[in-house]
């Protein structure tokens, strides 16, 4: 078994209103040193299988297919286990 | 009868002796009954599944002696309460189901989750009636819009009313939103929905056929909302927070699935009964089913499609995981059912069969875990008639005289004050999130008396509204109850439509307390009056108690859902004026009536002595001539008076119709703020176009009902003149802007 | 002409589409279950609004993966018209079917009321029975509608005349205030506002009615030239 972690955040070149909200509460609330806040999604995959590479490669292909939409998201995954 | 052995749980004789039962909310009587009814000690699942079908939530047991005085029965009544939702006949073999329901104590916690599953819950009452719920209302209360607490439970609830109804596409129409001190800490979420459906496909929740199989329909059970019905029942402190278990999660797609597929499965025709699972989840359902067949239901736990790992049987019993429903077909129709749920991706699970013993019997892991007489749980909860006693409140305040206060000059200054009041402005900021349009039916949109839709297929439309003015009830619980069912039928009426009958969702305080109770009945009866007299019976509500906080119980609330057909889409009037050139009417006596009115409230800043009085012959009579007008065909527009009285509903009228008017009024011996800000009750402003305006007044004359002649829609700006002399004048522009930014402005 | 609109789990539009083509055309239309995978008979493919897979992940991320999608980009291919609202547009740019993608609104908030669009271009298909410039009412009711695209996928948008509709008064931070946009070929249509929504006046607008007269209008002239020919 392998876990793979996913995380897709918006392009920097992509206005992120979530992440404008969020800064800007950040900074009424006294947190003024708050620079940016983008937002993004974390996903936990669990994978039956042992082969790394293989792992790798058919995550990349997940993450490009379905789990980001390459138009405004970037994305990075990590393997463990 | 083996015991389940589950490290945490108590055994029977811990629950006896260490009085476990009394943190699930049962008192040291109802223990003793059900001791009887077993003939030995509950195990914990038992004494779990007694505690919330005992609850008050379940079992009405504080309520029940008011409930039965309301009129139930009717002409056109095909169910009344009882069932998941109460049907009314509207011709044509199709019948109108609607039920409003309480969210409130979930709200408070989380107002996201618990407005959304709100929403949820009351839609699936209505489609396992067998009906397609057509609309969504939403009755909220909300503190004063200032604390950053209030505008996040009011913004949170908001988009959570929206992310369900948007996403299962039932179309929220209408509602009210209020603001007032009294509810600060317990919002009140009360969420109405209506459906259609055709005689022959009314759905009942019966257990029908000993050794029939039951179904479980839905996501799978997780420990969400354990002991939702008994939180429900209890005031809101910082120890019930931290009792509560998972807050329930709602996922309105898997609702959307969920009643298209149930949809599907009734129309085949073998649906014996069906019940969702709401409060009290998997307990209720399996035994309100079971009772109303008179018969009993085994349940096989193991075969409970299970969210989460080592579930034992009294979570799975009480838990309140969403969008899930019970159903029993025979054993032959069995394939076809569980292919319809196979296409809509449903999953579908044999959980229990039909007996003829009586007994709820639940077993788990090869062993009976629990094992009761179902009459015991749904008919036998004890109902307790509770001493009630005249607040002192209420004898103070018979001798406070309203129209003490020194008179207000500016009356421009005074009727924005009242327009930006939140609980008067405009809600657009609300409705704008919810999609009113779905479905293609809304003729009249959020933002007039009622909300209108059309019934596909033929000339007919329902209007449907929710109404309570908790000021008034407050003050005179009695008056204000029958303030409430009058102006939601002024409201169903001014959009050409004859009320049908009415739901109602009775928010109160806690019943224990005798001044709180005497609330309640007093609320009741003048409800029940004012639905005898209008002939709008109860066919179904919700019972919320304990809405209490730090200060005290809310006002109290019982909020009217009401629905009305409209008998051809002509008949449709909404209150905005129409065109320049109509003469505008008033309907009705205007009186000094300022007790609990919005004006003593924004401009005195108190709410204090008697409402305006409600004669319920004259609201009648008002109603009939109103509604005969509309269908004669010579009315542009109708709007009631409600708070702010004449002046806010002359603005409101201006600034949905774009137009001003101008307006010369006879002071009749009231003082001029008075007069224009008064909430004297059976009231209604009309106008008519040049043309038929003559044949109205005539009309109306000849109903014997009093009305005059008031002005004409005509150029930019609300003109007012008393007695010849100008009492105030303001561009239409400017009146609504203050009315459109008082709710946007405070939540940026 | 035969109408199919698409059902997804989730679709909650479908039924005004329908209710739509039978009413203001009273052509032959079927509902057409996402697992389909046979599009031929149908002239103009409908891709409804609502939550289909209820949002989840992405707006129209999950549908695009249904196999009646293959289909559509064949129909799509051969020349035929498509035209997905709201969540349909979604979908057909996850796709691939269209440019851009639908970010959230700038309000964070879903918006319902009606619009005034302009109508930017009437050569298309679906717009033919419209004026240029003309302005007319339609609703939207969408929590992801403000479209995005890169400058030189904008730039092309402009180029070859793919911006259909835009809002005259932007109410979710649209790129050039973007409402409804074409595929090169002008046969694919997206836009967030709902024309099904304004065929009727007791319902608010009938502004919308004209869309579905133009794509037979487009369909009747294409079909009788085949003929002739």
């Amino acid at each position: 078994m392998l876990k793979a972690k996913v995380y897709v955040t918006i392009k920097q070149s992509v206005l992120d209103p979530q992440g404008v909200a969020v800064q800007g509460a950040l900074h009424s609330m006294g947190f003024g040193e708050v620079e940016s806040a983008r937002i993004g999604k974390y996903m936990e995959l669990t994978l039956d299988t042992a082969d790394r590479a293989e792992a790798e490669a058919r995550v990349k292909t997940m993450c490009e297919k379905l789990l980001a939409n390459t138009v405004v998201e970037d994305y990075r995954f990590e393997l463990e286990g | 009868m083996t015991q389940q052995l589950s490290a945490k749980e108590p055994t029977a004789e811990q629950i006896a002796e260490q009085q476990i039962y009394k943190q699930m909310g049962v008192s040291d009587s109802e223990y003793e009954l059900i001791c009887g009814f077993l003939g030995r000690k509950p195990n914990y699942t038992e004494i779990g599944v007694f505690s919330v079908m005992w609850s008050e939530h379940c079992a009405y047991k504080n309520s029940k002696p008011l409930l039965r005085r309301f009129p139930v029965d009717g002409p056109r009544v095909l169910m009344g309460p009882g069932e998941g939702a109460g049907i009314v006949d509207i011709g044509d073999n199709q019948a109108v189901v609607f039920k409003i329901e309480s969210h409130n104590h979930p709200s408070a916690v989380e107002p996201y989750q618990g407005a959304a599953t709100g929403v949820g819950g009351i839609i699936r009452d209505i489609f396992s009636m067998g009906a397609r719920p057509i609309a969504s209302l939403n009755s909220l209360r909300f503190g004063r819009l200032e604390s950053d607490r209030v505008k996040y439970l009011f913004e949170h609830v908001v988009s959570g009313i929206a992310g369900y109804g948007n996403c299962i596409g039932i179309p929220t129409v209408g509602g009210e939103v209020v603001f007032d001190e009294s509810y600060e800490g317990n919002p009140l979420v009360n969420a109405m929905c209506v459906g259609l459906i055709d005689h022959d496909k009314i759905q009942r929740g019966v257990a029908k056929g000993v050794g029939n199989p039951v179904f479980y329909v839905g996501p799978p059970t997780g420990r969400d909302g354990i002991h939702g019905a008994t939180f429900a029942s209890e005031e809101l402190t910082e120890e019930s927070e931290a009792k509560r278990t998972a807050v329930q999660v709602g996922d309105p797609f898997m609702e959307k699935l969920v009643m298209e597929a149930c949809l599907e499965l009734i129309d085949t025709g073998i649906v014996l009964g069906i019940q969702d699972m709401g409060a009290a989840g998997l307990t209720c359902s399996s035994a309100e089913m079971a009772s109303k067949a008179g018969n009993g239901l085994e349940l096989y736990l193991d075969q409970v499609p299970q969210r989460e790992e080592g579930m034992t049987a009294y979570e799975m019993m009480l838990s309140e995981s969403q969008e899930r429903m019970l159903f029993v077909v025979e054993p032959k129709d069995e394939a076809q059912a569980r292919e319809i749920f196979d296409r809509w991706g449903v999953i579908c699970a044999k959980v229990g069969k039909v007996t003829d013993d009586g007994r709820l019997k639940l077993y788990h892991h090869g062993e009976i875990v629990g094992d009761m007489p179902v009459t015991a749980l749904v008919d036998e909860c004890p109902i307790y008639n509770k001493p009630s006693t005249v607040p002192a409140y209420y004898t103070e305040n018979e001798n406070v005289d309203t129209t003490r206060y020194a008179e207000v000059k500016d009356l421009g200054a005074a009727l924005e004050q009242v327009l930006g009041s939140p609980s008067v402005a405009s809600k657009r900021w609300v409705y704008e999130q919810y999609d009113y349009m779905v479905r293609t039916s809304t003729a009249v949109r959020p933002g007039s008396d009622a909300a209108v839709v059309t019934v596909g297929g033929t000339r007919k439309a329902l209007a449907m509204t929710t109404d309570c003015n908790g000021r008034f009830v407050y003050l005179d619980p009695e008056v204000g109850g029958r303030i409430a069912v009058s102006e939601a039928a002024r409201n169903i009426v001014c959009s050409g439509a004859e009320p049908l009958a009415i739901t109602d969702n009775l928010n109160f305080g806690s019943p224990e307390k005798p001044d709180i109770f005497w609330q309640m009945e007093k609320a009741v009866d003048g409800m029940a009056e004012a639905c005898r007299v209008l002939e709008t019976p109860v066919i179904g509500g919700n019972v919320s108690l304990y809405n209490e906080n730090a200060k005290g119980a809310i006002y109290p609330t019982p909020v009217v859902g009401m629905v009305g057909l409209v008998h051809d889409v002509d008949h449709i009037t909404t209150q905005g004026f129409k065109q320049e050139g109509d003469v505008i009417f008033l309907l009705g006596e205007t009186k000094a009536e300022l007790g609990g009115s919005e004006f003593q409230a924004v401009v005195h800043g108190v709410t204090e002595g008697r409402p305006p009085v409600l004669d319920l012959d004259t609201e009648k009579k008002l109603l009939g001539t109103v509604l005969a007008s509309i269908q004669k065909g010579l009315v542009s527009s109708a709007h009631d008076l409600s708070e702010g009285g004449l002046a806010a509903a002359l603005a409101e009228s201006c600034i949905s119709g774009s137009v001003g008017a101008k307006i010369a009024l006879e002071s009749g011996g009231l003082r001029p703020d008075h007069l224009l800000f008064s909430e004297s009750q059976s009231r209604i402003l009309l106008t008519a176009s040049a043309d038929k305006a003559e044949e109205l007044e005539q009309y109306i004359a000849g109903q014997g009902v009093p009305a005059a002649v008031i002005g004409r829609v005509e150029g930019t700006s609300l003109e007012i003149e008393i007695n010849s002399v100008s009492a105030l004048n303001k561009p239409v522009e400017g009146l609504k802007q203050v009315w459109e930014e008082a709710i946007p402005c405070r939540m940026k | 002409m035969k109408f199919a609109v698409l059902v997804f789990p989730g679709s909650n539009c479908d039924i005004d589409c329908y209710k739509a083509v039978e009413e203001v055309l009273g052509e032959p239309v079927d509902y057409v279950w996402h697992t389909a995978t046979d599009l031929s008979a149908y002239d103009c493919i409908l891709v409804p609004g609502g939550f289909s897979y209820g949002d989840y992940l992405r707006c129209g991320a999950i549908s695009r993966f249904a196999p009646v999608m293959a289909e559509v980009a064949k129909a799509a291919e051969q020349g035929k018209y498509v035209l997905g609202i709201c969540n349909g547009f979604q979908i057909l740019t996850e796709a691939g079917l269209l440019p851009g993608t639908l970010l959230r609104n700038t309000s964070l908030k879903f918006l319902c009321h009606d619009v005034v669009l302009r109508v930017e271009n009437n050569s298309n298909p679906f717009t033919v029975d419209y004026a240029q410039g003309e302005e007319i009412t339609i609703p939207i009711a969408h929590g992801e509608g403000n479209y995005y695209c890169d400058e030189a996928t904008l730039a092309s948008l402009k180029a070859n005349k793919q911006i259909i509709f835009t809002y005259a008064s932007n109410p979710n931070g649209s790129l050039s205030d973007i409402a409804g946009i074409s595929n090169e070929r002008g046969n694919v249509v997206g836009m967030m506002p709902h024309p099904e929504r304004a065929v009727n006046t007791l319902l608010g607008s009938e502004d919308g009615k004209r869309m579905f007269t133009s794509i037979l209008k487009a369909w009747r002239d294409q079909h009788d030239a085949a003929t002739i020919r």
